[in-house]
């Protein structure tokens, strides 16, 4: 089922609707009001523990290489140790700081050190691309079919309205795949296949984009598979290996909590009718119903980014993500109010939800029913054709809403060359 | 130089350990000041000068040049609840080849936050953000045969680094000294910074003449005065070439009154807030691309306040041209900088939002 007209789906007056838009508006005022000192402390302390948990991980597994060579007995646990603290650092970085700082989450501090404009993250990705692909793509046509390419990555089916291929029958294996090497998935994202095989991409754009990648990609490969290993001299096979299972785990790690954010039963789709002279406030209803939640402890926030908390993140891309749980009650206790579905629940069983759908959607629509909660009967959201999963271009696309919040472009984005 | 090329080497090699990180951005978890990502200097002493000034005394971090020429400012950010503020300050001290630290002197603002902040609330210890020496406030060298030093309050700072470098080279001094008339204003004797050292140094030297005028009690220098004015302090003003440093009225005067004389060429001015609005824009509509917002605005507007009152996240920091947190990218229309009249409007060109106006319609990326 795909949503035509949020309004009309949630039973909302217009004035409700814009009512629903005000009082998140407040929220967001208040959160910039009191953004402040202990904000900075919270960054800076991620910061801090991020660095040192990579460094720890480096120095353990080079003192355990050497040092093994005298004591023999030393050497695995230092690895195991070394590649858990790298594994650890990586998700930190990628999840709660990356991320966040390139939404300009901490723009705010007017500190060139940790801007949304500069900031490089420990992942394939150029942060460039990722600030196009999801900053304003996805963020701005969350679950828009035909609109939001995260909508199975251009890989997978994850809507009924996706039309149905042969090739989806390996859609179990695609997805471990993805999973495993999701940090290159994630690189090649906004490079946009597709395109580039139709011949429809800008040649110009195309070869900077390629250029970025294969930089940013380099440079990780040398670090983490030519450069530690030689430190480690003759070891350094088992060096290699050690980081080769940080990698693995951040990306089985985030593949996890990213399919947690729009795949569970209860995340909408909506049909590009819905972008039509999309009001404000339409649009936070629209991020209200095409996100999910999940539930777990202050640690697991962390480590996920805080995108446990999907929905606030998805209102709110660029408020500080330490503020997402006190944000949260409000959120729902709003859509109490106004009776709008808030998607939530356990990691595993989020994580069950999205896996449970890639299984059956890898068949045609008729052999598997929905899990989507209380389909609808009415004539705005029932039924829709089967939609061609072509990507639009950016001509294609409403120009980026204010609603995305600050955003600052890289100064190698400025110079078109 | 020969020193420096390795040392740049081993922190490019240092680089493909930290990509995409630089290795200062781990090294200044060891020490605050090494690193040279953003300029960091740590407040060595805070030595009080009057009630409401003190000196900082900073020792720089990597990538800090310490040939500052006197008489130039440099950049100070704080964070001040979480968000940093800068602000310009000049150098007292001499610039010194083999240096270890700048100090800068400060006098609290009843209004300025952050001045207060620096004079009252500045531990010895604290990590502060640098921006390098910049101005053209500036004593050339060798030094012009004859000088006038025209200064109020706080704004004694830039001419006192002169001062010390023109006493430390020995230039005071002997047949060739040039010969130097400094007057300064000041409420009283007890609020004036370096009273006791310039004091010193004026019975030190023949040729440096010290005038200082108490304005709580004579008032202010009067320049037209036949007795209290230029031509009874310094008979000679109009052959001498003549740097002016205090608050924007009196520079005014100064400038108005070397103006009518013909003179202002041999007039050097430092202000210590922007005089804008001289080479206005023509004003129009100012639209914010991302944020969506837009404003209509006069040629006095800057573009930064423009934002600010659309309700746009500006970034800003020294408000004055000189640190450039500002800059946003320009992506139609022209705006023309208040200070020179230079426009700006090549497609997508970088531009100083605070010292910025616009000229017809023009649309930023933010």
């Amino acid at each position: 089922m795909a949503i035509a007209d949020v309004k009309e789906y949630t039973h909302l007056s217009e004035e409700e609707v814009e009512q629903i838009g005000r009082e998140l508006d407040a929220i967001r005022q208040e959160i910039e009001d009191s953004r402040g000192a202990a904000d900075v402390a919270y960054i800076n302390r991620m910061i801090k523990i991020q660095r040192g948990l990579a460094t720890a991980g480096r120095v353990t597994m080079l003192a355990g290489t050497w040092g093994g060579r005298f004591a023999p007995k030393v050497e695995k646990p230092a690895l195991v140790a070394g590649a858990t603290f790298l594994g650890l650092a990586k998700i930190l970085e990628n999840m709660e700081i990356g991320h966040n700082v390139m939404h300009g989450q901490w723009d705010w501090m007017n500190d060139p050190e940790i801007h949304s404009s500069n900031w490089e993250w420990d992942t394939a990705q150029p942060a460039e691309q990722w600030k196009h692909s999801h900053n304003y793509i996805h963020h701005q046509f969350t679950n828009v079919l035909g609109h939001d390419n995260d909508i199975g990555y251009g890989i997978l089916r994850m809507a009924r309205e996706q039309k149905w291929h042969p090739y989806y029958l390996g859609q179990p294996v695609y997805n471990a795949m993805l999973a495993t090497l999701f940090q290159w998935g994630v690189a090649l994202h906004d490079l946009d296949l597709e395109r580039i095989r139709k011949g429809e991409k800008d040649p110009k754009e195309m070869k900077r984009q390629l250029k970025q990648i294969f930089r940013k990609g380099r440079n990780q490969v040398l670090k983490d598979y030519v450069v530690y290993p030689a430190l480690s001299g003759p070891r350094w096979k088992q060096v290699a290996v050690a980081n080769a299972t940080a990698n693995l785990s951040r990306n089985l790690w985030s593949y996890v909590i990213i399919f947690c954010g729009h795949f569970p039963d209860g995340a909408m789709h909506f049909t590009e009718e819905e972008l039509e002279d999309e009001t404000r406030s339409e649009w936070y209803l629209r991020q209200i119903l095409g996100a999910a939640n999940f539930k777990g402890g202050p640690l697991l926030h962390i480590m996920s980014g805080n995108l446990g908390f999907q929905i606030e993140h998805h209102l709110f891309p660029d408020l500080p993500s330490n503020r997402y749980a006190e944000i949260s009650v409000k959120v729902r206790a709003l859509c109490e109010k106004y009776d709008i579905p808030y998607t939530t629940g356990p990691l595993h069983r989020q994580y069950g939800q999205a896996l449970r759908t890639i299984i059956k959607l890898s068949v045609p629509n008729s052999w598997t029913t929905s899990n989507d909660p209380a389909p609808p009967e009415r004539s705005d959201t029932a039924n829709e054709p089967s939609r061609d999963r072509r990507r639009k271009s950016d001509a294609e696309r409403q120009p980026r809403r204010a609603e995305l919040g600050a955003w600052t472009r890289s100064p190698r984005e400025r110079s078109h060359d | 130089m020969a020193a420096t090329i390795p040392w740049e080497r081993v922190r490019k090699a240092g680089h493909t350990l930290t990509t995409p990180l630089d290795p200062d951005d781990y090294l200044r978890f060891l020490n605050p000041l090494w690193t040279s990502r953003e300029l960091r200097g740590r407040v060595e002493k805070v030595v009080p000068e009057t009630e409401d000034a003190a000196t900082l005394v900073i020792r720089p971090g990597w990538g800090w040049r310490y040939r500052h020429r006197p008489g130039q400012y440099v950049g100070i950010g704080i964070q001040v609840d979480g968000k940093f503020q800068w602000r310009s300050y000049s150098v007292s001290s001499e610039p010194q080849r083999k240096g270890r630290t700048i100090s800068i002197t400060v006098r609290a603002m009843p209004e300025g936050k952050l001045s207060s902040h620096l004079v009252n609330g500045l531990e010895p210890g604290t990590i502060l953000r640098l921006a390098l020496p910049e101005g053209d406030f500036t004593l050339p060298d060798p030094p012009p045969p004859r000088m006038l030093f025209l200064v109020a309050g706080s704004g004694v700072t830039p001419v006192m680094s002169m001062l010390r470098t023109l006493d430390r080279r020995g230039t005071l001094d002997g047949p060739e000294a040039p010969d130097v008339v400094m007057h300064y204003s000041s409420p009283t004797p007890d609020r004036m910074i370096f009273r006791e050292e310039l004091e010193a140094l004026a019975e030190k030297h023949d040729r440096l003449t010290l005038h200082q005028l108490h304005t709580d009690t004579d008032g202010m220098l009067e320049l037209e005065h036949p007795e209290k004015g230029l031509d009874g302090i310094c008979p000679d003003w109009r052959e001498r070439e003549t740097w002016a440093c205090g608050p924007g009225p009196m520079l005014d005067a100064i400038s108005e009154h070397f103006e009518k004389e013909g003179l202002e060429e041999q007039l050097h001015l430092e202000r210590f807030q922007l005089k804008l609005g001289d080479q206005g824009g023509e004003g129009g509509t100012i639209t914010f691309r991302n944020s969506g917002k837009s404003i209509e605005v006069d040629g006095a507007t800057t573009v930064l306040e423009a934002g600010e009152e659309a309700g746009v996240g500006m970034p800003y920091g020294c408000r004055m041209g000189i640190c450039h947190t500002c800059t946003l990218t320009l992506v139609e229309g022209t705006v023309r900088d208040l200070r020179s009249g230079d426009e700006f409007g090549q497609p997508n060109e970088p531009v100083q939002t605070c010292v910025t106006a616009a000229v017809g319609d023009c649309t930023l990326d933010i």
